[in-house]
């Protein structure tokens, strides 16, 4: 059996300017946190997490490069192939959820906010972007919960970084636990602010990735490999870590600025 | 109890397992992970002179009989891989350094620097498949195998083993031409030239297009390479080839291997694939009366 699946995309949707989801339909399981390796032929393989699970999943990626670019021009009926699902996965603990999404880093957590809400727990979520139009999944996150907004420009709601209105939501309420995706300096904020408030927390991080599974040590991080021992690290697993929100590894393997 | 301890070419090992260049040996942090996992030593990713990305993505292809790759030797350079090495090092790992380069000189000079940063030996990768224009390709002839071997050894005082390749006419014409160069050991054997096509897309599965296969369907190939080897020439051989089990070592061992690398089955079995190889390896020569690794080396040609 080979590993790879080739399906079409069932359908295709323009979340914001810069960030499409694909539709597909696919039977290889999958749960919140985890991610695919997703080939666009001809182009690239990337790390993509699953935005949408159950029989017809979704990927959410917003168009940052080469290959994420000519994936925007696909339309339903042209294939892509998978890999996975891989990594880690998003846990509930408590009852009582804040998630953090930074950017298109709301596509990693949805399912997870999702789920999560279903299970009984209170969600509450705080979506950050440059801008209003680049708000990724306001409505979904507001119907398993309470949605609180923050754009860099002021063009809704609270003006300014997303960890400082995180700062204002657990001021305000006590959480038992945050979930946090976007901008690794924004996570690195999320993840000092659970630590000083003794809330635990998950963080889901992304780097560049070979394999998938395991072996290329592309995405390592410090002795961690993103791949299988993530994407989903706890504060506790990032405590002491040189690399997380400093340094990551380009394509030849040198550390340079994440 | 049985003693697990060997050398090769006077490269002391707490056990015979190594991990496979390639492998989860790009970072020094990930280095000394599998150090610590159990390794008895861990071979370094294949370094050139300059940074190189490799190829793109799909650079990898999972296939019933193992593992498909054209990664395209990415490596960040010997310059910047010293701080990879060093922090191996400090976790107290023994680390073999794999080179490679364009030409002779190329060669000699990434393995000099390679050997001021505390490595016990020179792997030379004398035989990737897949890069272009690399010594890696032009080492597809015995003279060049045994000129590349000694440019090395003329530069550095530690042990060196160049990796052949399976995918020549006679292996151990290869090994005998290195044995010429000075070789103080061989390693056998690298990927073998392979390719896969994904039907649905009428292209193949690989954005090299082809690449080099790994994993179990290897060591049959690997073995009779070493067992054949070990006939012709009288330095040391590591095995490594589709080794993922303690029984799987012990084949190579008794083909006449000092020690055995391993590096797909880590996919399946995690960085515990280390110990459950020692273990297991342990056992099965307890059970055949040996008291140690040496006593068993080559016992096949009897």
């Amino acid at each position: 059996m080979p590993r790879i699946q080739v399906v079409p995309l069932l359908e295709v949707v323009r979340e914001t300017p810069t960030t499409m989801t694909y539709r597909f339909r696919a039977d290889l399981g999958g749960q919140p946190g985890q991610f695919l390796m997703v080939w666009i032929p001809r182009y690239d393989e990337l790390p993509m997490a699953l935005s949408y699970l159950g029989a017809v999943k979704g990927i959410t990626v917003r168009d940052y490069g080469d290959a994420t670019h000519m994936l925007a021009a696909f339309n339903a009926g042209d294939r892509i192939g998978i890999r996975g699902p891989y990594g880690n996965v998003f846990r509930l603990q408590g009852e009582k959820v804040l998630a953090v999404g930074g950017g298109s880093g709301t596509a990693s957590m949805i399912a997870a906010i999702e789920s999560f809400a279903q299970q009984g727990a209170r969600v509450v979520t705080a979506v950050g972007a440059k801008a209003a139009n680049e708000l990724l999944f306001v409505e979904r996150a507001n119907a398993s919960g309470e949605v609180h907004i923050a754009t860099d420009d002021g063009s809704r709601g609270f003006k300014g970084f997303v960890p400082a209105l995180a700062e204002k939501l657990v001021e305000r309420e006590k959480f038992d636990q945050i979930l946090t995706c976007g901008p690794e300096r924004m996570m690195k904020a999320v993840v000092d602010l659970a630590r000083k408030r003794g809330i635990p927390v998950q963080a889901s991080l992304e780097r560049y990735m070979k394999c998938g599974i395991g072996i290329c040590d592309a995405c390592s991080l410090d002795d961690q490999l993103v791949c299988v021992d993530g994407p989903i690290f706890t504060a506790e697993q990032l405590e002491g870590s040189e690399d997380f929100g400093h340094f990551r590894r380009d394509k030849s393997g040198r550390r340079v600025a994440a | 109890m049985v003693d697990l301890r060997t050398e090769v070419a006077g490269v002391r090992l707490r056990n015979p397992t190594m991990l496979a260049s390639g492998f989860l040996d790009e970072t020094g942090g990930s280095m000394a992970r599998v150090y610590e996992a159990g390794a008895g030593a861990v071979v370094t990713k294949s370094i050139g002179p300059q940074p190189r990305e490799g190829y793109p993505n799909p650079t990898i292809v999972e296939l019933d009989a193992g593992l498909l790759n054209a990664v395209g030797l990415p490596n960040p350079g010997i310059v910047e891989y010293e701080q990879e090495v060093k922090r191996a090092r400090a976790a107290g790992a023994v680390v073999i350094g794999s080179v490679f380069g364009k030409d002779a000189d190329e060669y000699a000079t990434v393995a000099a620097k390679m050997a001021t940063y505390g490595v016990k030996a020179i792997e030379l990768n004398l035989s990737c498949p897949h890069a272009k224009g690399l010594g890696t390709e032009i080492a597809q002839h015995e003279d060049a195998v045994q000129e590349f071997t000694r440019a090395v050894k003329d530069v550095v005082s530690l042990p060196v083993f160049p990796k052949l390749s399976p995918n020549v006419q006679d292996i151990t014409t290869f090994a005998v031409a290195a044995e010429k160069g000075g070789a103080d050991g061989i390693v056998a054997i690298n990927t073998l030239k392979a390719m896969a096509i994904t039907p649905e897309l009428k292209m193949p599965s690989l954005a090299n297009r082809f690449g080099g296969l790994s994993g179990p369907a290897l060591r049959p190939i690997g073995v009779r390479a070493v067992y054949d080897i070990c006939e012709k020439v009288h330095i040391p051989v590591i095995g490594v080839g589709g080794i993922g089990s303690g029984r799987d070592a012990l084949e190579y061992i008794m083909a006449g291997a000092s020690a055995v690398q391993v590096g797909t089955a880590i996919i399946s079995k995690g960085l515990g694939v280390f110990n459950e190889i020692t273990k297991e390896m342990a056992s099965l020569l307890e059970d055949a009366g040996f008291r140690s690794v040496p006593e068993a080396i080559g016992v096949a040609h009897a």
